[in-house]
């Protein structure tokens, strides 16, 4: 089925469990990375794999080449200063590469 | 005309206009028709979470199964002739020291072959903006108190996946049939508002 993706990512640049950042970045247009993470670092949960960039598909072009796509687990606690929960808390999202970068 | 003139009338907005005007095209070029229309609406309408149930209560008696579906919900949900085409499934799965709630914060994302039409509340910015902050506080408000003893995790939809939750099985249900068990299973718990 052409419109499913694929399963399986051949260069993925993060590996489950390692640190990474979300960019600090207000770009125009369309993106699919909330505001309120942007900044934030977190630990890869999973690849999900290579999607079409929303990006591009927004504005009718191809999304192509695809980009891998990540769940990037946060802890509450560091996300919300004011977080009421247990500090093992989490929010986990979806996030595409480009968005994101090796952190300690 | 003034306002009181309209009555209960209300014009079309841009988005139902395209909708009406593509749709007329298709079926005058053919390439779908009136009744394929009507079909396929109806279905949307009367889907309701069966599917995700029925995913849910096989799970419950079958620990291979939930092996299979946790790895690839995708895979589980066509196992059960469910297709859920162009996005990949994750199945999320609740345990005593660990509680799952999904939400989009961006839209209204949402597992729509497996559960129906999301409810308005889940599309609301109310529960969108605040599921992610101060998820035990939503909670309560759906009467589902989170005890402190368990942890929370929020799952944003932001993307190409959809999310089901794997609720835990209820207590005194030993002897259920896989009928039985789909029957206890709400929309709620799959969305892990509720247990």
């Amino acid at each position: 089925m052409a419109a499913v993706a694929d399963r399986k990512v051949v260069e993925a640049r993060f590996k489950p469990g390692e640190r990474v950042r979300v960019l600090k970045a207000a770009p125009i247009g369309h993106v699919r990375t909330p505001w309120y993470i942007r900044g934030h670092s977190g630990e890869i949960e999973r690849i999900c794999g290579a999607f079409p960039n929303p990006e591009e598909l927004a504005y009718a072009r191809t999304g192509e080449p695809r980009v891998p796509l990540y769940r990037v687990r946060f802890a509450q606690k560091q996300v919300w200063p004011d977080y009421a929960g247990r500090d093992d808390d989490l929010i986990e999202i979806e996030i595409y590469e480009h968005w994101l970068e090796p952190s300690k | 005309m003034s306002d009181k003139d309209l009555g209960t009338y209300r014009p079309l907005t841009y988005y139902q206009m395209m909708e009406v005007s593509l749709r007329e095209l298709l079926v005058e070029k053919g390439v779908i028709t009136e009744a394929e229309v009507e079909r396929a609406m109806g279905e949307i309408g009367a889907r309701g979470p069966e599917r995700g149930a029925k995913m849910v209560a096989r799970a419950w008696l079958d620990p291979a199964y939930k092996a299979r579906m946790l790895a690839d919900g995708s895979a589980a949900a066509e196992e059960l002739g469910f297709e859920v085409p162009g996005l990949k499934l994750i199945v999320v799965e609740n345990t005593q020291d660990t509680h799952n709630v999904i939400v989009c914060t961006l839209c209204s994302c949402y597992p729509r072959m497996l559960l129906g039409i999301p409810p308005e509340w889940y599309k609301s910015r109310n529960y969108r903006s605040r599921v992610v902050r101060e998820p035990r506080a939503v909670l309560e408000e759906f009467g589902t108190r989170i005890a402190d003893e368990a942890k929370i995790r929020v799952h944003d939809s932001t993307a190409d996946m959809r999310y089901l939750v794997l609720p835990m099985r209820p207590a005194g249900t030993e002897n259920f049939t896989e009928e039985q068990l789909a029957d206890l299973v709400t929309r709620d718990s799959l969305i892990g508002v509720k247990r």
